[in-house]
């Protein structure tokens, strides 16, 4: 018996080893920030953390660090919820920040007033990808719903991204017939043009990309941008729909993780940097819409102005919009339940 | 290996087993059950008081509304379909790699693992691209009116590619360790080659195969990672049951998650037990 | 001669079958494999090795050795140990216990890595007091390896069953009955009896325990260089559209397979050494 009490306190004090909890040490010289974020941003963020890094270290000679965590950005927030150790979350829309103010209590819940332009630094719409050519010869929403074109989405059931998809659809529908009746009927035809529902937003572009599904992809302006240069570069061309949706990726300071870590001030500082020039350049060149006009300006060649509605002007904001759309037994169930 | 020798507990224990002149029962019975409590019930009765917390209504209402019906309908009726696909080429495979030689045999052999290994959604990727419309073999398919990838089919093909290593290797070590004596004997009296087979070597490995079926079923039951690249999601449709738990925590409901969790769990461990009764019966008539 | 044919089947036959098994396993693993392997390659060897020796992938790998050379070893006792509890004893409720051990096949990835959210998370069962006591489980390393824990659970004891199950305990009790201890019959008898299913075993766990990804992906946290598995790494290069990456490191796991040829290969080899190979 004594032989396996060793065994079971040797493998015990082997977990506990292993579990030696991490967290920033503020103290001294160095800080380390843990920025969860959704999954286009990675190339977006390695500019500019060594540019923060640099900042910082000749504002106050602290040297910073990051931690980096790229995921669905639903599954992101809840994984903060549940315990992941953010200082700093950088999301794809406001629902999922709210969330955590909701059930994790881990900042205020008027946290989108603590920074400039709806704490959402950079932003960007939906815009169509098509094949090289347009083929189809797609120049609105309306075309998408002729007969022949598919459209390729992912399930807003499961992608943020495709909740900005439908939400666009929407306002075109309702622009157009003048009632939310005839924009579910929009987004009902719509969706009977949609052969597969991708999970997220970046299998829904590699179907259309790699499995050559499709004639349309909704897409992200940010990521059909990217399709556009560097993925598929000369195979696709972008769509500028006649309305589209302001999509605002909002980001936060998880004030009670930061607290916990000693980073607030660093934190605060991070998220503050991105609406310096500096940072604004590195998001306009990772395709994201920069806030500060002057850099927009510099830009225009890439983002041409589109009449974009808001999820809080003309949806009532988010929590109204998933409700009313996106739970079980909204209108996008009820899209399929008629089917 | 167990860190003490059994030998230093020879007591039989409790009078509810019947005796045997083995020791060891009460150490590795023990340590089985407490390990099962800790790493598994323990943790799976989470689900149960999570979903006992909805009410009843509420419960009914998502876990056995006709949309998560149908995804039920749809993963378990899949995963039946490719358990006896894989039981049918998985025996056929095991039979090959144990009773035959050929050029390659090894690599064949290794290659069979090869769905563990390789993570789930990289199978799918995999499959996807072989299977889609412009794909390697879809291409072919699709002029034949045969759609594979984002049908029902696709998430067979899926299925059975995950299930297939959970046959082989449970049939493989029971044909590898049935002698060849029974055979001659079998053969010495007349019976034919069929006669044999059927007999003789089927019965003796029936329960490994049955086990192969049962756990490449209920693998494929909770299958989500590679499935969901070749199912195409639509609702009603190609949605699986997983997909709708990961909808379910997508709204924060973690308590939906676990109501369809728990349907899924308690048909899956149903299927399991009976064919573990069938089994234990099997071997109670035919003496083991 | 006669006797001969009447234990195998015809040369016919024979490449009949094996030209149906290869088939078959031509299309639904030869293919995928292919496919993996082509796309990593896709642009040459300088881009795929990059991929495989880049920081990130390097720690991922790390990881998941780590995670594996605890996971395999644990459910190794836990396998032998319940095998030899339900094949050489004789109790009610067997069947039952065999199922809850299969259970981990039935649950989906998805909702194991949920349980270990819903007990250490930090609004688990376990959570506050996790907190307070600063003890990190899920988002860290031992979150991971509960998951893959449990995933792999019943791999070996369910490899292990049948066959012990057709192998019957007469060889053991007659090693007892001339005095042998429990320990030694294990060691000297039953061993060398099950060594291809354990295995087997050994090898399926392994690999599964590598390539996990639904569960581990719930608890890990995705923290780069930090708590990404191979399988997590492989999904976010996926997701950053790096596929030659994506499916470098995923062929790095499909080469797995070619490590179990390894391994029994030696096994073989030093059993025949020794003369004691039965096959």
């Amino acid at each position: 018996m004594l032989r396996r009490r060793q065994f079971i306190a040797a493998t015990g004090a082997f977990i506990l080893a292993a579990c030696s909890g991490q967290g920033g040490d503020g103290k001294a010289g160095t800080v380390e920030i843990t920025n969860v974020s959704y999954d286009p941003t990675r190339e977006l963020y390695e500019a500019i953390n060594p540019a923060f890094a640099a900042y910082w270290k000749q504002k106050t000679g602290q040297t910073v660090s990051f931690r980096m965590s790229h995921g669905g950005s639903g599954k992101q927030s809840r994984a903060i919820i549940d315990g992941l150790d953010a200082d700093v979350a950088t999301l794809a829309l406001a629902y999922d920040i709210d969330a955590i103010a909701d059930k994790g209590k881990l900042l205020p819940a008027d946290w989108q007033k603590a920074l400039p332009d709806n704490s959402a630094p950079y932003t960007s719409t939906i815009v169509f990808l098509v094949r090289k050519g347009n083929p189809k010869g797609i120049k609105d929403w309306g075309d998408l719903v002729k007969p022949g074109v598919e459209v390729i989405t992912p399930n807003p059931k499961t992608s943020g991204g495709a909740r900005w998809n439908f939400l666009a659809a929407w306002a075109y529908g309702r622009k157009q017939g003048g009632s939310d009746a005839a924009a579910e009927a929009y987004v009902k035809n719509l969706f009977g043009h949609v052969p597969v529902l991708d999970s997220g937003a970046r299998g829904s572009t590699t179907t259309f990309v790699e499995r050559g599904i499709g004639d349309v992809l909704l897409a992200w302006e940010n990521e059909a941008l990217l399709a556009e240069k560097e993925l598929g570069k000369g195979n696709f061309q972008i769509v500028v729909p006649s309305i589209s949706i302001l999509a605002e990726p909002s980001v936060a300071v998880i004030s009670a993780n930061a607290k916990k870590h000693h980073v607030e001030e660093a934190a605060k500082a991070y998220l503050d940097f991105l609406y310096t020039p500096e940072a604004q350049v590195a998001i306009a060149r990772n395709f994201y819409r920069p806030r500060d006009p002057k850099i927009a300006e510099q830009f225009k060649a890439t983002f041409p102005p589109i009449p974009m509605v808001t999820v809080d002007k003309d949806f009532g904001g988010w929590k109204a919009a998933q409700k009313k759309f996106f739970d079980d037994g909204g209108v996008f169930d009820r899209i399929y339940a008629q089917k | 290996m167990p860190s003490h020798s059994p030998s230093t507990i020879k007591r039989p224990p409790g009078s509810w087993r019947q005796p045997s002149v083995l020791p060891g029962f009460r150490l590795t019975f023990g340590l089985s059950v407490t390990w099962l409590t800790l790493i598994v019930l323990i943790p799976l009765a989470t689900i149960f008081m999570k979903s006992a917390g909805m009410g009843w209504h509420e419960f009914v209402q998502v876990g056995l509304s006709n949309r998560a019906l149908a995804a039920y309908r749809l993963s378990f009726g899949t995963a039946a379909v490719a358990g006896l696909v894989n039981a049918v080429f998985g025996l056929l495979v095991a039979w090959v790699l144990v009773r035959y030689t050929f050029p390659g045999h090894k690599v064949v052999s290794a290659l069979v693992d090869l769905p563990f290994a390789l993570p789930t959604a990289v199978a799918g990727i995999a499959l996807t691209a072989i299977y889609a419309p412009n794909g390697w073999i879809g291409q072919y398919l699709e002029p034949l009116g045969i759609k594979v990838a984002f049908t029902p089919l696709g998430i067979i093909v899926a299925l059975v590619f995950i299930g297939l290593p959970f046959v082989v290797r449970s049939v493989e070590p029971v044909l590898a360790d049935l002698g060849k004596d029974v055979e001659e004997a079998a053969a010495t009296l007349g019976a034919s080659r069929l006669q044999t087979f059927n007999r003789v070597i089927f019965p003796a490995i029936f329960p490994a195969l049955l086990t192969g079926f049962a756990l490449a079923f209920a693998r494929g039951v909770g299958e989500y990672g590679s499935v969901i690249f070749i199912s195409g999601n639509m609702p009603g449709r190609t949605e699986i049951a997983p997909l709708l738990i990961v909808t379910q925590l997508e709204q924060y409901a973690y308590n939906g998650a676990t109501a369809i969790a728990t349907v899924m769990m308690l048909a899956s461990f149903g299927v399991l037990l009976a064919l573990n009764l069938l089994q234990a019966a099997r071997r109670r008539r035919y003496g083991a | 001669m006669t006797r001969r044919r009447t234990t195998t089947e015809g040369t016919a036959a024979r490449r009949l079958l094996i030209a149906l098994a290869l088939a078959f396993l031509g299309f639904f693993l030869l293919l995928p494999l292919i496919a993996v392997f082509s796309e990593a390659l896709k642009q040459g060897i300088g881009p795929f090795l990059d991929a495989v020796t880049s920081d990130d992938a390097l720690s991922a790998i790390r990881l998941t050795l780590l995670v594996a050379a605890i996971s395999v070893p644990v459910n190794m006792v836990f396998g032998v140990a319940a095998s030899w509890a339900i094949t050489k004893f004789q109790f009610p409720g067997k069947s039952l216990l065999i199922t809850l051990i299969d259970l981990p096949f039935s649950v989906s990835p998805v909702v194991s890595g949920l349980i270990f959210v819903l007990l250490f998370g930090a609004h688990g069962w376990f959570g506050p007091w996790l907190a307070e006591h600063d003890v990190k489980i899920i988002f860290a390393v031992p979150g991971i390896v509960l998951a893959t824990v449990f995933i792999t659970f019943p791999f070996i004891a369910r490899e292990l069953i049948p066959l012990m199950m057709e192998q019957g305990k007469d060889d053991e009790e007659a090693a007892i009955s001339l005095g042998a201890s429990g320990w030694q019959t294990f060691w000297h008898v039953t061993l060398p009896n099950i060594r291809w299913g354990l295995l087997y075993g050994v090898l399926l766990c392994n690999a599964r325990a590598m390539g996990e990804f639904g569960a581990v992906s719930v608890v890990s946290g995705h923290i780069r260089g930090e708590t990404n598995t191979m399988p997590l790494h492989v999904e976010i290069l996926y997701n950053e559209y790096d596929f030659v990456g994506a499916f470098a490191v995923a062929s790095l796991l499909a080469c797995l397979a070619l490590v179990t040829l390894v391994a029994k290969t030696v096994l073989e080899w030093r059993f025949d050494i020794h003369g004691s190979a039965k096959h």
